[in-house]
């Protein structure tokens, strides 16, 4: 029993107990509502001197687009980004977690943490779940070493490449980068070149869609998220109106409630001293 | 007897499968039609596609019967071009055999009549049936894959169809709404509708897109026109 | 009329139903309830899975024909077992057919191909078997072959000149069939495509830029695609006529596996 005396200390790691209830559902014909994927098109490219990481914007229930304009280049530090493929609610959760993680590494050396700690905390997690946490993952950033790409599969195997593709626009997008990258592009180049990428996922994978999000991680300075780089596609405009005139919905009951209004006297209390929190680098 | 695959889903592994032989494709696609006093508007995407993929972005899945018909059919895109043709023939046998083309009503019959034949092994398509009926009134016909049809005045069909009736429903039919009056609804109004009803459809199915392949059918013959969608 | 019946002595009521006091034998229905007439069969069970296959094939329209191309490689399984399978034919001098998919399929319908192509010119009224005609006769047999639950596991790309303009037309396996200027089957529907596309969004193409365009996607293919070949075959049919080809062989640059290092 939860009290403001004992607080129940929820347990750490995910609850299971309804497994064998829904199992059991399930088996009665009553399957599991069915999750948000994020059938899309992630992509990461390393050029002359840092990464850029790109994606679309479409978030997918079945066949029925369920978020026009998702974000799906999540923050993990200053120095590196990672996006995420897959069911939307795992590639959020475990970027969060992992994002918390590096933050107290961070705090705790007081030093830039290296990409590849990102990339064996994400796998770790992943291999853990054995694939249930259903993230797909194309890490990127720069670190002292350098810059990175890390390409993290559900079952927590991993991927070091100087440009990887995930997601179901996957195929599309890795077409454009083996016919056109190469070794030490400008950045100029290479954004053209993720643009391109993202674009052949949009236009020719149906799981993808709607705008063109970039970020550029230099190897000098701070990282430059580049939300909706081009909006790949615009709604088409409307020839009529659809608003309604007054009284057009039927009201079937009212009631009133009178408000009683009674004075109270509230005193503000005075703020107080607070330290400033570290601010992300 | 205990089996991995029966008693414990959780531990399976995906090891050697057997490809099972799938008869039917979905190949997407949504068609809208009205019918007004003396026209009926019939419109579809021309987007053609399987799984995640598009197959081409012109397919056009509008099928002139006659000067007063037109089929609009969607869903397994083979069933579709066999259907299409087995009517296609039948339409020029009749005219043949009366020394007159079908009358849209007669279509309709014909075409639900066509689909129960297949009742146990059904041709997967949405159809919608759009023309003039012999009175010079625009009808529209709606089928289920085996063959039910229901005369109407607006109908949406096809992978988006579930999600634009209600819309038809409400700017059309009027209703769910309070102190509105019938009233006909004119052609410009009606092409209006089906564009902007497309542009919705667009944003959020992902079968639909690409441009509207429309036909307008009136007493003087059937007009085409085009209008552009998104193509993601 | 053999179409309508014969309307003097009609066929019975329920001619492929089942006899009075019988039930009707459902396709896929194996449950064996009930009485039968005769016993409880499914389809008929045909090899339906496919056997030594081969992959992609791209088809590109340019201004005044197409090219089509596939590479030569048959696998068995997993395993890359013949390395010459020609998969691009000449039918006449109008049409150019490839194929992806079973290879014996393929050969099986190939042979029937040229027997109607040799039946055609027997005729000898100087008329050609036209892309269309082709197109539409292939998805006829692809179709009847699906319905019978018996499938000819391939993709057809019909490539020609259609009175002086040039066709392209893709058919499936269950009888699918699309007209367009960029096609691609197997992987190359998801690598190929996207590619062929975006050049064709930009203009029309001539026919050695189509050609340069299909020889990037058969490179694009054989760094990703597992069951594709560097050696490949390039067929082109114009007004001029259908020329195949000799084989090509692709240039690859592994020069990349050296940049890449786990630590």
């Amino acid at each position: 029993m939860a009290s403001i005396l004992v607080p129940e200390v929820p347990a750490p790691g995910f609850s299971f107990e309804n497994c064998q209830r829904n199992a059991f559902l399930a088996q009665k014909g009553f399957p599991a509502p069915k999750a948000t994927k994020t059938g899309t098109t992630i992509v990461g490219i390393i050029y002359a001197d840092g990464v850029i990481l790109g994606a679309d914007t479409r978030a997918t229930e079945n066949t029925v687009v369920s978020d026009k304009n998702c974000q799906k280049i999540h923050y993990l530090a200053g120095n590196m980004y990672c996006c995420g493929a897959g069911t939307a609610a795992d590639t959020e959760m475990t970027t969060q977690t992992v994002a918390s993680q590096l933050e107290l590494q961070r705090l705790h050396t007081g030093r830039t943490v290296p990409v590849e700690t990102a990339a064996t905390l994400l796998k770790r997690m992943l291999f853990r779940y054995q694939g249930y946490i259903g993230a797909a993952l194309v890490l990127g950033g720069v670190d002292r070493t350098g810059p990175h790409i890390y390409c993290i599969y559900p079952h927590g195997s991993v991927d070091k490449l100087p440009y990887a593709t995930m997601g179901s626009g996957s195929l599309a997008a890795m077409a454009v980068f083996e016919s056109g990258w190469k070794p030490n592009m400008s950045e100029e180049e290479g954004k053209k070149l993720v643009r391109d990428a993202i674009a052949a996922g949009i236009f020719n994978d149906l799981g993808s869609g709607s705008n063109v999000d970039l970020c550029v991680i230099r190897n000098t300075g701070p990282a430059q998220y580049l939300r909706t780089y081009e909006e790949a596609n615009v709604k088409g405009k409307k020839q009529g109106s659809y608003r309604y005139a007054l009284g057009t919905t039927a009201v079937l009951k009212q009631r009133v409630i009178p408000l009683e209004v009674t004075s109270v006297n509230i005193s503000s209390p005075q703020p107080m001293e607070v330290e400033p929190t570290h601010s992300r680098r | 007897m205990l089996s991995v695959n029966g008693n414990f889903p959780e531990y399976a592994v995906p090891g050697a499968k057997q490809v099972r032989f799938e008869p039917y494709a979905d190949n997407g696609g949504s068609i809208v039609a009205i019918a007004g006093d003396d026209y009926a508007v019939i419109g579809a995407d021309t987007r053609l596609s399987t799984g995640f993929s598009i197959y081409t972005r012109e397919q056009k899945k509008l099928f002139k019967l006659s000067e007063k018909t037109v089929l609009g059919a969607t869903g397994c895109w083979c069933d579709t071009l066999t259907l299409t043709r087995l009517l296609s023939a039948r339409m020029q046998m009749y005219e043949h055999e009366h020394n007159k083309s079908m009358s849209t009503p007669a279509v309709a019959q014909m075409l639900s009549t066509m689909l129960y034949y297949k009742r146990f092994f059904p041709y997967y398509v949405s159809n919608v049936l759009a023309g003039l009926d012999a009175d010079g009134k625009g009808c529209v016909y709606s089928y289920d894959p085996i063959g039910h049809c229901e005369r109407s005045n607006y109908r949406a069909g096809g992978s988006a169809g579930a999600q634009l009736q209600p819309l038809l429903d409400n700017q059309i039919g009027l209703k769910n709404m309070q102190n509105v009056t019938e009233a006909p609804l004119p052609r410009e109004k009606a092409l209006a509708l089906l564009k902007d009803v497309f542009i919705s459809a667009a944003e959020r199915d992902i079968y639909t897109g690409d441009c509207i392949y429309i036909l307008i059918i009136t007493a003087s013959g059937i007009q085409e026109e085009k209008f552009e969608l998104r193509k993601d | 009329m053999a179409f309508m019946g014969d309307m003097m002595n009609p066929a019975p009521f329920w001619q492929n139903g089942p006899a009075p006091g019988a039930f009707y034998n459902f396709p896929g229905n194996s449950s064996g309830f009930g009485p039968t007439t005769h016993p409880v069969q499914e389809f008929k069970a045909h090899s339906a899975t496919p056997i030594t296959t081969t992959t992609t094939v791209i088809g590109v329209k340019f201004d005044k024909g197409c090219v089509v191309a596939a590479d030569t490689l048959g696998s068995y399984g997993t395993l890359a077992r013949f390395r010459d399978c020609p998969r691009i034919t000449k039918v006449n001098d109008l049409i150019l057919l490839g194929n992806g998919g079973d290879y014996a399929d393929y050969q099986y319908l190939k042979d029937i191909i040229e027997q109607k192509i040799i039946d055609e010119q027997c005729i000898g009224d100087g008329l050609l078997l036209k892309p269309r005609s082709m197109h539409c006769w292939l998805t006829r047999v692809l179709y009847n072959k699906r319905s019978k639950m018996d499938p000819l596991w391939s993709n057809y790309v019909v490539a020609g000149m259609q009175d002086g303009e040039p066709f392209l037309g893709a058919v499936d396996k269950l009888g699918t069939a699309y007209e367009d200027a960029a096609i691609a089957t197997g992987l190359g529907a998801y690598m190929a495509t996207p590619l062929i596309r975006e050049a064709l969004s930009v203009g029309t193409l001539d026919e050695e830029g189509a050609k340069a365009l299909v020889r990037k996607c058969m490179e694009v293919l054989f760094y990703r695609d597992a069951r594709a070949f560097q050696r490949y075959q390039l067929g082109v049919v114009t007004a001029a006529g259908v020329r195949i080809e000799d084989l090509a062989e692709l240039k690859h640059d592994w020069s990349l596996a050296h940049m890449i290092h786990m630590k």
